[in-house]
C-alpha cells in the first residue's frame, strides 16, 4: 500500500478529511475511556493495550467498567462479543466492495473496522463513481482514527492518573452526540425514520437484559420494523400504481416471501 | 502486565477481530439471499439508535425526562443540529459545548 499512486493518496487523504468530524467526538471519548481505565484497576499498560489491539471503544469502555465491578476475563470477554457484533453486520455490509482486495488490503481493513470508518466508508463505496481505489479512502479513515485513538487514550491514562474520578465530567456524553450525528444523515425514508425509533423504543424495554444482550435484541427489532415498512409502503405504491407502469423497486418480485 | 490482563487483552482481540475481518473476507465469496441485503441497511439506523436512546432517556440507570437531564437536553439540541444544519462537525461540537454548559449551569 506504500506503493500508492497520487490518485490514491489523494483518496486517502479525502478519507481522512471526511473523517475528521468523527476524530473530533472520539477525542472527548478517548481520553475519558483512558482516565476511566486506570482509575478501573487496570494498568496503564493494559489500558494502552486494549486501545492498540482491539480498538473498539464501546466494548472498551464496557470492559474497563466490568474490571472495576471485579467481573470475571469470560464474562468480560462474552460481554465485548456481544457488544461488538454489530460490527459484523458493518462487514457484511462492505464486503460486497472489498471482495477483490488482496489479504494485506483485507486485515487492515478488517482489524479497523469502527462505527465512524464503516459510516464514512460506506458513503464512498456507495458513490455513484467507479474510482477502482474506494479502499484508499476507507484506510484515510481509519487510519486517522486509529492513531487519535492512541495518542487520545494516552492523554486520557496520563490525566486519569494525576485526577481522581475522571467519569463523573461526563464525557461520555462525546459518544452519544457522535452517534447522533452520525444517526441523521441515515434518515433518508419512513422505513429509516421507523427502523431507529423501534430500536431506540425496544433499547429502552430491553435495557434490562443481562450482558448487554438488549443492545443486540434492539437492533435486531430495529432491522424487522425497517424491512415490514418497506414492504408496507412498496405494497400500497404498487397497488396505486397501473399493472403496466414500471416497477419503482429495482426487484419488484424479491420481496415476495 | 499481570496474566490477568495478558489474558484480557488477547481475549478481547480475538472476539472483536473474529467478528470482523473472517466476515468481511470470506462473506463476498458466498452468495448473500436479497432478504439479508434489504436487512443490512436498515442495521445503522437501528444500532446508533439503540445505543443514543438508553445513554440519553437512563444515564442514571432510570427513566428521566426532567430539565435537569443534561443528556436529555443536549441530545435533543443536537438533533435538532444534526437535522437543520447537516453539519456533523457542528452537530457534535454544539452538541458538546450545550452539554457542558447545561451541566455548569445546573
Amino acid at each position: 500500500m506504500m506503493g500508492g499512486s497520487r490518485s490514491q493518496w489523494a483518496e486517502f487523504g479525502r478519507g481522512a478529511k471526511a473523517t475528521f468530524p468523527l476524530v473530533v467526538g472520539a477525542v472527548p471519548f478517548g481520553i475519558i475511556f483512558g482516565a476511566v481505565a486506570v482509575n478501573s484497576g487496570l494498568s496503564p499498560w493494559a489500558t494502552a493495550a486494549l486501545s492498540l489491539f482491539v480498538f473498539a471503544g464501546a466494548s472498551q469502555f464496557v470492559a474497563a467498567g466490568l474490571v472495576a465491578g471485579g467481573a470475571g476475563l469470560l464474562v468480560i470477554v462474552l460481554t465485548t462479543f456481544v457488544v461488538n457484533l454489530r460490527h459484523s453486520l458493518y462487514a457484511v455490509s462492505l464486503a460486497p466492495y472489498v471482495k477483490q482486495l488482496p489479504q494485506r488490503w483485507l486485515l487492515p481493513l478488517g482489524f479497523t473496522l469502527t462505527d465512524e470508518t464503516f459510516l464514512i466508508a460506506e458513503q464512498r463505496y456507495r458513490a455513484p463513481d467507479n474510482s477502482p481505489d474506494k479502499h484508499w479512502h476507507q484506510a484515510g479513515s481509519a487510519a486517522f482514527m486509529y492513531l487519535n485513538w492512541q495518542l487520545c487514550t494516552w492523554i486520557g491514562i496520563v490525566a486519569g492518573s494525576a485526577l481522581p474520578n475522571p467519569g463523573g465530567w461526563g464525557l461520555d456524553f462525546a459518544l452519544v452526540v457522535t452517534f447522533i450525528g452520525m444517526l441523521f444523515p441515515g434518515l433518508r425514508s419512513r422505513p429509516f425514520v421507523a427502523s431507529a425509533l423501534a430500536a431506540g423504543a425496544a433499547a429502552v424495554l430491553l435495557g434490562s437484559l443481562p450482558n448487554r444482550l438488549g443492545l443486540l435484541a434492539a437492533t435486531l427489532i430495529g432491522v424487522a420494523a425497517g424491512m415490514l415498512v418497506e414492504r408496507a409502503t412498496r405494497g400500497a405504491s404498487r397497488e396505486r400504481a397501473p399493472a403496466h407502469t414500471t416497477a419503482r423497486s429495482p426487484a419488484p418480485e424479491g420481496d415476495a416471501p | 502486565m499481570s496474566n490477568f490482563e495478558v489474558l484480557l487483552v488477547a481475549g478481547m482481540m480475538v472476539v472483536t477481530f473474529g467478528v470482523r475481518y473472517p466476515v468481511l473476507a470470506l462473506v463476498s465469496k458466498l452468495a448473500l439471499p436479497p432478504v439479508i441485503l434489504d436487512a443490512l441497511k436498515f442495521i445503522p439506523p437501528a444500532v446508533l439508535t439503540a445505543i443514543i436512546v438508553p445513554a440519553v432517556l437512563m444515564p442514571q440507570g432510570a427513566l428521566d425526562f426532567g430539565v435537569d437531564n443534561a443528556y436529555l437536553v443536549a441530545a435533543v439540541a443536537a438533533a435538532l443540529l444534526a437535522w437543520r444544519s447537516k453539519n456533523l462537525l457542528l452537530t457534535i461540537v454544539g452538541g458538546m459545548a450545550i452539554f457542558l454548559a447545561w451541566r455548569w449551569l445546573l
